[in-house]
């Protein structure tokens, strides 16, 4: 019989988005500060980023044929963590480190683990520490306009003054995509506009970080050092961009709520009192892995359930 | 603002304006119609008449199989012509009686009230329950089960559930514009059951015409009062509507009446007034017939048992082969493979489909992204929940609370990795609840 309707369980209906249109949303996001980070680097940014990015790709659809597996390159998402990888890469690095920085991101942080929603890292988070640790000159070395500068943070911990205002905008040295604190928010409002993050994770991140250097920076409340601690490193690309990743965050709302302030936590404690000037990137990466902790003791109260201590009141 | 809801729920696509502006139609059926004698919650009903005999409209043909249970009223005169399995809309076979309509229509005898005040309260409920009233909206709960709680004194809200959240569906919205008159007389029938109580009429603010003629009407009610509701889905769920009306949360292991609460849709509140006020017994319906498959969407009156093949045709008949029909909303609704399946009490709509939407859905990875949590009314994480549900994890399940999930769909349609949410936890559901009643 060639009559018989088509039979599936409900709803029968779908919402538009799709994983690869949120991953383009992401990419949207990101743009503001990827062509800061063109203009203020120079061309030298644009050739990163593309190769990052290409290699990026190439390693999924590589590792895809090899194993034999559908291919995922079509989501968008190596896209999104080459342009992430490359804004966290000094303009001056090698073009084959990136490539290396790429691979390692996709295939041993990612694919390794089974791909696009296994990994419990961030991709590319954990290629920005594999290439600190291999390349530790080549990735703490940063130019700006053919000088070679340091980071507001680093010139802060030197003693040094630096420019509130400069920072804002992004006129200082750095990563790529890390020294413009006003492209990356306006990215970020684009984000949480499209309903593709929202603030949970970014406002504890940063909250707990702002309170945390406020009691143990040394400083007091010193505006001037509260914004260079704010938009002088990666804090406002990691909070915006990193820690907000779905994969590595928790999605129990309460847990994202207590994820970011261990993120703000990690991170200050590593500015404040490590040998680094620097601890987004180890921050949001250590708590990535408190991420299945958190969940578990964060499981929401369904509707309508009554705790048990409230059970004996009634309680509505 | 200002507009009552709940936490969570999503916007599909309403498709409300095919079928909208169609005022309620009367269809006679001309073939045969079938009763599944369970066509409600609880024990079937066991049939009272026997192949060859003459039946009329409105003569009892099965009565009720327990006091959770409902009778069964033939909707047309003539000849019992079979009693055997039948397909039904969920796909099971089920015991049904087959009447050959004679096409005269002629009547048994009513008795209508013409003093409903002067009702006793088990006077009123008699009339409900031998009237085989059931939850029109789609549960099909016996009604009569609804308005004899434990202890009415503690009853304060009787809600209608005039929300008609699932896209597509009209039926309810046209009943408001059309009977509500009746509406705020079924409502005053139930009213007089409970002292203590206020009648509420929950609706949705997409239906701003129904807001105001109700509300107009009942403004010398000093009893009843218009709630009007924030358009989202599930705002028409049991346990949302009654947090939007009244702010008082309930979970499944409780009854409305534990919030105080008794909820009835629009359907159900007018077979209240026709079983109490009229005499009679639950036998024609209003659905929505629409899509874009059919070639004049609209609001039809039919009689309850006609096969859905033919309330297609009084919608006009097809505009070209189409691939999916769904008895119920695009939400919630079943998909039927076939046409040649009866009306039932609970029957409020038949959706046509040229395409698809769902078949060319392949899932992928989840990402986590936790739109499903978001829009979750029951405030679950349903990604995980599936997860554990295609893991066969029972008991996870229910530590996360997977029991609480009330099959709205919300996971499944806003997930953009397309996943089978709400199906798998479905399942895991089943098999959960079949396991406790084991025990």
């Amino acid at each position: 019989m060639s009559d018989f309707y088509h039979v599936s369980s409900s709803p029968h209906v779908r919402a538009k988005d799709t994983t690869g249109r949120i991953m383009l949303y992401v990419i949207i996001g990101l743009l503001p500060t990827s062509l800061f980070g063109i203009y203020n680097f120079g061309y030298k940014a644009l050739i990163l980023i593309l190769v990052t990015i290409a290699s990026c790709v190439a390693s999924e659809w590589v590792f895809n044929k090899i194993v034999h597996k559908k291919n995922t390159i079509g989501d968008l998402s190596a896209v999104v963590t080459g342009l992430l990888l490359a804004l966290n890469l000094p303009a001056t690095l090698p073009w084959w480190q990136a490539v290396l920085g790429g691979v390692f991101a996709i295939v041993v942080v990612k694919m390794l683990f089974g791909g696009l929603g296994q990994n419990f890292m961030n991709p590319a988070l954990g290629a920005r520490c594999f290439l600190l640790i291999a390349f530790a000159a080549n990735m703490t070395s940063f130019e700006i306009n053919a000088y070679t500068g340091a980071t507001p943070l680093a010139a802060m911990r030197a003693g040094e003054a630096v420019n509130a205002m400069d920072m804002l905008i992004g006129r200082t040295a750095g990563t790529i995509g890390e020294t413009s604190a006003i492209a990356i928010l306006i990215g970020a409002i684009f984000l949480i506009l499209m309903g593709v993050i929202d603030l949970r994770i970014p406002a504890s991140y940063i909250i707990t970080f702002v309170i945390f250097i406020l009691l143990f920076g040394g400083y007091g409340f010193d505006i001037n050092y509260v914004t260079a601690q704010l938009c002088g490193g990666g804090l406002m690309l990691g909070a915006f961009f990193m820690a907000t990743d779905y994969v590595t965050s928790p999605i129990t709302p309460r847990g994202q709520i207590l994820f970011g302030i261990c993120c703000g936590i990690f991170t200050g404690l590593f500015r404040c009192f490590g040998a680094n000037a620097e601890g987004v990137s180890f921050a949001i990466i250590l708590s990535n892995i408190l991420v299945p902790l958190i969940e578990k003791y964060t499981v929401p109260r369904a509707f309508g359930q009554v705790k048990e201590s409230k059970k004996a009141e009634g309680g509505k | 603002m200002g507009l009552k809801t709940f936490k969570g729920g999503v916007h599909p696509f309403e498709g409300k304006e095919l079928a909208k502006d169609q005022p309620i139609k009367e269809v006679k059926p001309e073939g045969e119609l079938v009763y599944p004698v369970s066509q409600h919650i609880g024990a079937p009903a066991n049939p009272v008449v026997s192949v060859g005999d003459a039946v009329l409209r409105g003569q009892l043909i099965a009565e009720a199989g327990g006091f959770v249970s409902s009778p069964i009223y033939a909707s047309v005169s003539g000849t019992v012509k079979a009693i055997e399995p039948r397909r039904v809309a969920v796909g099971d076979m089920v015991k049904s009686i087959v009447i050959e309509n004679d096409g005269e229509y002629r009547e048994a005898e009513f008795h209508p009230c013409d003093n409903v005040e002067g009702l006793s309260r088990e006077e009123i409920i008699t009339k409900v329950k031998d009237a085989g009233v059931v939850g029109m909206g789609g549960a099909g709960f016996p009604t009569h089960v609804k308005l004899s709680p434990k202890e009415p004194e503690k009853i304060e809200y009787i809600i209608a559930n005039c929300a008609e959240c699932e896209p597509y569906l009209t039926a309810d919205y046209r009943r408001m514009l059309e009977n509500p008159e009746e509406l705020i007389e079924g409502m005053r029938i139930i009213l007089k059951l409970f002292d203590k109580a206020k009648g509420v009429f929950g609706i949705e603010n997409n239906k701003p015409d129904c807001i105001a003629k109700l509300t107009e009407l009942t403004r010398n009610e000093p009893r009843m009062e218009v709630c009007a509701l924030q358009t989202k889905y599930p705002q028409g769920g049991e346990r949302q509507l009654i947090y939007a009306v009244t702010g008082r949360a309930i979970n499944s292991k409780m009854l409305p009446a534990d919030a105080g609460c008794i909820v009835n849709n629009v359907e159900t509140i007018l077979a209240v007034y026709n079983a109490v006020k009229l005499g009679k017994p639950v036998m024609n319906r209003v659905s929505t017939i629409t899509g874009d498959a059919v070639n004049h969407p609209g609001n039809f009156l039919y009689y309850i048992g006609t096969n859905y093949a033919e309330l297609v045709e009084a919608a006009g008949g097809f505009k070209s082969q189409p691939e999916k029909m769904i008895s119920g909303g695009p939400m919630m609704g079943f998909s039927m493979f076939s046409l040649d399946i009866p009306t039932t009490k609970t029957s409020s709509s038949l959706l046509c489909f040229l395409k698809d939407e769902v078949a060319e859905i392949e899932p992928s990875a989840c990402i986590n992204c936790g739109r499903c949590v978001e829009a979750c009314p029951e405030q679950l994480i349903p990604s995980r929940l599936a997860r554990m549900s295609n893991n066969g994890l029972a008991d996870t399940f229910e530590a996360w609370h997977g029991l609480e999930c009330i099959e709205c769909g919300s996971c499944s349609f806003v997930c953009p990795a397309r996943r089978q949410l709400a199906q798998s936890i479905k399942t895991m559901k089943k098999q959960v609840l079949a396991a406790k009643r084991k025990k």
